[in-house]
């Protein structure tokens, strides 16, 4: 019992730094978040702020401009994340496979990921420039459109760039995820099926995803919670468009460009409720897969 | 005759696949590809769209150089990834030591506290932490980045630490509790030789992270002296909105994207083992 309680405190002191660090920069960052949001604090001077309740909460409640960003987070996140699902999953069942080339394949699929968001942003940005971009051209050589397409500055068009970029770079994570996933399914379900002679199709619909359902659920979640605080790329692409601004984008401008520290820390305090229901579902849907037997 | 069709068709699948392969491959690379000559044009030949460049220059490189702005943005992400890296991994590597390997009450909720922390959103910290800058006056400063870089990467890095740590064999820990060796002997003795790799690894993904991170580094600098790369790619521009200086951007992209290409290629399997271990066998 003696060596126990001695067992324990060691492991509390091994962890001192870390939840130290976590308390400065995480949750009292969050708790001053939460109380700025409640006064009129500007920029400018911070710490001298007067308590004004929940009326930030309210401006922000009739603002069209909020409940827009929080329909394109939406959005943004309903597009994007399932098709990131569907083209992972069909890439990680080709590097399931063995065959020649596959490590060259799968060090290729790690590029998208590896680029920097910002970089990634400029890159497409300049493929689907709408009059020297690649893209616009190679399209139009093909006779696919008409025309040269406008990707970045129509309203409709550049949502889909930016789901389209967004599916580009995060595909790879997923992939690789599910990918891990397959590896790790036990093998004599899929030798007794071949036996039987299953068909392929039935071994697919009928072993491999209901196995790989945790998997893809962590999976999913894990890019749903990415999408819904989407920052970069929407800021690269579409600056200062409001037809595709985010929930993120919106809390920092009326922070920085706006000087309301109040008022981007309210939006900022709804966003995070957002992503905390989404957390809290996730935890208890997924408690025994997260923390095991730990 | 029924053999020749079904070896064709066998054939035709395998073709098949090899495109598709292919398809993938050219879809991940394609835009890299095109980022790199268009880097290598000059002048008006940027316009141009051939898919195999027809004169390079290195006149984009030697503008981006020309002006300090992204030479100090490339020392600076460097100072930041490597210190943010460094103490993150210390920091993780004791905490994910306790977390582990050793049994105390509250080891779950710890460990939910950690994995909460990587989920949310930056944007719910800034204001928090922009106070607290200014508090500790580092506005403007590599300290700033480096202090709200720990956000993210301690948090990460002790979650991927813990699972990794968690499949070292128990022998090798009670031989040396036999020898009466303290926690502390045995993380350093013990343990940090096992998990090294396990290090690099998550070290590895701290850095790429550090290295791309936007939000904080875009609020908490304001000039050159502070600045990283990803803001100051961002920062480039020419004379108008609609004129950006494409090439330098892309010459400054190439620059910036090189390292990391060169990681994943070399460390390519440590990668994908480290992205896994914290979502699937954690």
């Amino acid at each position: 019992m003696q060596q126990h309680s001695s067992l324990s405190k060691t492991a509390w002191l091994f962890m001192t730094p870390c939840l130290l660090v976590l308390f400065v920069v995480a949750a009292w960052p969050l708790l001053r978040t939460f109380m700025l949001s409640l006064t009129n604090a500007r920029l400018e001077d911070i710490t001298h702020a007067q308590w004004i309740g929940s009326a930030n909460f309210r401006d922000l409640f009739v603002d069209a401009e909020w409940w827009g960003a929080v329909t394109n987070t939406l959005l943004f996140a309903a597009f994007s994340v399932p098709c990131e699902a569907i083209l992972g999953l069909m890439i990680a069942l080709v590097l399931h496979k063995t065959f020649k080339g596959r490590g060259l394949l799968r060090a290729a699929v790690l590029v998208p990921w590896a680029i920097p968001t910002i970089v990634s942003a400029r890159m497409w940005g300049w493929m689907l420039h709408d009059v020297y971009g690649i893209i616009n051209e190679l399209l139009v050589r093909l006779g696919a459109i008409a025309a040269p397409l406008p990707w970045t500055a129509s309203p409709t068009l550049s949502f889909v760039t930016i789901v389209l970029v967004d599916v580009w770079k995060t595909t790879p994570f997923m992939a690789l995820l599910l990918l891990a996933g397959l590896q790790a399914l036990p093998q004599d379900c899929f030798e007794a099926a071949l036996v039987d002679g299953v068909s392929r199709k039935r071994i697919f619909f009928r072993i491999t995803m209901p196995l790989l359902r945790p998997t893809l659920i962590i999976a999913l979640i894990f890019r749903t919670l990415d999408a819904l605080r989407v920052f970069d790329l929407v800021y690269i692409l579409s600056s200062g468009d409001s037809n595709t601004e985010t929930m993120s984008i919106y809390a920092r401008r009326h922070f920085v460009d706006y000087a309301n520290v109040g008022y981007g820390s309210a939006a900022a305090v709804c966003l995070f409720f957002v992503v905390a229901l989404v957390t809290v579902f996730y935890i208890n849907m997924g408690r025994r897969n997260i923390l095991g037997d730990a | 005759m029924n053999s020749t069709a079904l070896v064709l068709r066998r054939g035709l699948r395998r073709l098949a696949f090899y495109c598709f392969c292919v398809m993938i491959a050219s879809l991940c690379l394609f835009p890299f590809y095109w980022a790199v000559v268009s880097s290598f044009k000059g002048g008006t030949e940027i316009f141009a769209t051939d898919l195999i460049p027809r004169c390079l220059t290195w006149q984009n490189y030697f503008t981006i150089f020309q002006d300090t702005t992204f030479g100090y943005a490339f020392v600076n992400s460097v100072i930041v990834s490597f210190s943010t890296v460094s103490i993150a991994l210390l920091v993780a590597t004791l905490a994910s030591f306790a977390l582990a390997r050793i049994p105390f009450r509250g080891r779950k909720r710890v460990l939910c506290a950690i994995l909460s922390v990587t989920m949310f959103p930056q944007v719910a910290i800034l204001s928090g932490m922009f106070e607290l800058i200014r508090v500790l006056d580092l506005y403007n400063q590599r300290s700033a980045l480096i202090l709200s870089y720990m956000t993210m990467t301690v948090p990460f890095t002790t979650w991927t630490l813990t699972s990794f740590m968690r499949e070292v064999p128990k022998e090798l820990e009670e031989a040396a509790i036999i020898d009466g060796a303290g926690s502390f002997t045995i993380l350093t003795k013990i343990f940090f030789p096992i998990v090294s790799p396990a290090l690099v690894t998550t070290g590895l993904l701290a850095f790429i992270a550090a290295w791309n991170e936007f939000l904080f580094a875009l609020t908490f600098t304001l000039t050159d002296k502070a600045r990283t790369v990803p803001v100051a790619i961002a920062m480039l521009s020419g004379a108008s909105q609609h004129e950006l200086p494409w090439g330098n951007i892309m010459a400054a992209s190439v620059l910036v994207t090189l390292p990391l290409v060169a990681l994943v290629m070399i460390f390519q399997r440590r990668i994908i083992s480290g992205l896994t271990a914290g979502a699937i066998k954690g």
